[in-house]
């Protein structure tokens, strides 16, 4: 494996990345608001996930976005597009104030992501599950290229509805893909209700298991347990990891937690300023 | 040197791709338990680090190919036309489409010459879906020669391509030191009365047709459109302008296809008489491929009739 030159990843201590996933929650609500349409409820129960990627987990260069070795995040549920918009602009991707124009004519921000329009975005995604075969296609060009880089695919419980994340599934070991990790943001909500009772997934971790994955299954709020997760699957080598992340829909604003209403539909001024308010 | 004139369409694909993989590192070829039939095995067997089994996965592998792609990797996804259009269809769209990526979509089994497997294996709707896509180019060889030079455009070409080919051998077209010009209509006759149109399989019908009316006296040009997309629109407003009319011909669903593209520029530009030799809106059946051609009227006679009808003696 090649090593690069340099390891650039910004590290940040675990009261830092709280704060800093807090900080990306106020974007997502102002965002959201802001645009009067998205998804606040799978922005807000990934968020922990992904600060502790860019903020300290990945190896990426916001002053480069297409530098070779860096490691590569595929948000393969695209709806959540703000809160990884929320972190780019943090890192230093785009101007923070870019975060307004999201859904707006002529931005770069667009409702579901777009790899050819937003510096750090690895894929443009938006219909679901397709995001762990295209991180595939980016762990095995890595593989060839004999490249050192992770690929993390970020998922949808409700997404793994879907037949293809199971034939990806089935993929990836039989080919041993092990520089590649799925991390499923196990929120219990799909758009029309829980996801017991639209299309039951359990038992979830044992389905990866079956399909011969490594599977760590993690409180996806707890930063130190997502950096120890993400850690133990980039040290394991022979096959894939799956991280199933525990989380609640909504997190961090009372009235949107564990509440379906807020899958899709942005907060009105009054709840804004409430969501703004305890995420303070 | 390969004879590329002997071969059938896939299996000149096969050999083309073997010459590629050796100059251009950057290809990687992807396969949903076809090998066999789309002639990959053949780089699979010379290249196996760079063969991507996907198994009965072809909707994964439109997604794979396109992370490829994005890592600077030429890919070449191949399965039957059926499922690289219909199967995998938002797949191409979301992963290789619309984000543009530099994937290579070669698709065997065309058409209904695929012959006895039946309807659920005629691929008669892929041009239609794969024209619709922003960005794609499109192309439809009628021989081997013709294949091996679209294959080596498409590598060297960035962007996404569908290459369609077909299960038997076509008759021979075109000649060692054809040169494949992507987009660029290539003119096999040339006629004053009326011009035939045609992509794949139906060029040789073509030809053969306008042999039959130069005997009765009809004068016709022969081009073979063997890229639907970018389209030579010159090429098509210069007949609509110096013939009587234009027939096409394609083994395909009349609505989408070649006949549909060809008719809109013709409309738009220079509006003349216009026959139309493709599948009537109707699925098909199992039959022998020449059968199933002469059922749904895909025959030199029927291209000769449809110019009759606008350029009549």
């Amino acid at each position: 494996m090649t090593q690069p030159k340099t390891i650039l990843k910004p590290d940040l201590s675990v009261p830092e990345l709280e704060q800093k996933a807090k900080l990306l929650r106020r974007h997502v609500i102002t965002m959201i608001a802001n645009a009067g349409s998205g998804h606040p409820g799978g922005s807000l129960s990934a968020a922990d996930v992904i600060t502790a990627l860019y903020f300290k987990v990945m190896r990426h260069d916001p002053k480069n976005p297409k530098w070779p070795d860096r490691d590569r995040f595929v948000l393969s549920k695209g709806h959540a597009a703000p809160i990884l918009y929320a972190a780019l602009a943090e890192c230093g991707y785009f101007p923070v104030e870019e975060l307004s124009t999201l859904r707006k004519l002529g931005s770069r921000l667009q409702g579901h992501t777009d790899m050819t329009l937003t510096p750090g975005v690895e894929m443009s995604a938006g219909s679901l599950g397709q995001g762990l075969s295209f991180g595939l296609g980016i762990a095995l060009a890595a593989r060839l290229d004999k490249k050192s880089y992770r690929t993390i695919v970020l998922l949808g419980d409700g997404e793994c509805d879907e037949g293809q994340v199971w034939e990806a599934a089935m993929f990836a070991p039989h080919h041993r893909v092990d520089n590649i990790t799925a991390i499923v943001d196990h929120n219990d909500l799909q758009l029309d209700g829980r996801t017991c009772d639209i299309m039951g997934l359990e038992p979830l971790g044992d389905k990866w298991r079956a399909f011969n994955w490594h599977v760590l299954e993690i409180n996806g709020h707890d930063i130190k347990q997502i950096i120890n997760a993400l850690k133990k699957a980039g040290d394991t080598r022979g096959k894939p990891t799956a991280i199933i992340a525990h989380t609640i829909k909504g997190k961090g604003v009372s009235f949107m937690e564990g509440n379906v209403d807020f899958h899709g539909k942005a907060p009105s001024p009054q709840e804004t300023e409430q969501a703004l308010k305890e995420l303070a | 040197m390969t004879n590329y004139a002997d071969l059938s369409t896939r299996d000149a694909f096969g050999q083309v791709l073997l010459e590629l993989g050796e100059s251009i590192k950057q290809i990687v070829v992807l396969d949903a338990d076809l090998s066999r039939s789309t002639m990959t095995k053949y780089f699979g067997g010379k290249f196996p680090e760079r063969f991507i089994q996907c198994g009965l996965e072809e909707q994964n592998m439109m997604s794979i190919a396109g992370g490829l792609a994005a890592s600077g990797k030429i890919p070449f996804a191949s399965t039957f036309a059926v499922f690289a259009a219909c199967r995998a269809f938002d797949q191409v769209r979301i992963c290789i489409a619309q984000p543009k990526l530099n994937v290579k979509v070669v698709a065997t089994h065309g058409g209904i010459t695929v012959g006895e497997d039946g309807a659920s294996h005629h691929a008669i709707e892929d041009l239609s879906l794969y024209c619709s896509l922003p960005g794609f180019s499109v192309v439809v060889p009628a021989d081997g020669i013709e294949t091996a030079g679209a294959v080596r455009a498409a590598a060297a070409t960035p962007g996404p391509f569908y290459i369609r080919l077909g299960r038997p051998k076509f008759p021979a077209i075109n000649s060692e030191g054809y040169k494949f010009s992507l987009g660029k209509a290539v003119t096999l006759r040339n006629g004053k009365d009326a011009t035939i149109i045609a992509c794949g399989i139906m060029v040789s019908k073509a030809l053969e047709a306008a042999k039959n009316l130069a005997a009765q006296g009809i004068d016709c040009r022969v081009l073979n459109m063997h890229t639907l997309k970018p389209l030579d629109e010159a090429s098509i407003i210069l007949a609509a302008t110096q013939t009587k009319g234009i027939v096409v011909a394609e083994e395909h669903l009349l609505q989408g296809g070649l006949g549909s593209r060809v008719a809109q520029v013709v409309t738009r530009e220079k509006p003349v008489p216009m026959g139309f030799v493709a599948i009537n809106d109707v699925y098909t059946k199992s039959g022998k491929p020449d059968e199933l051609l002469q059922k749904d009227g895909l025959t030199a006679e029927a291209i000769e009739q449809a110019v009759k009808k606008i350029a009549p003696n």
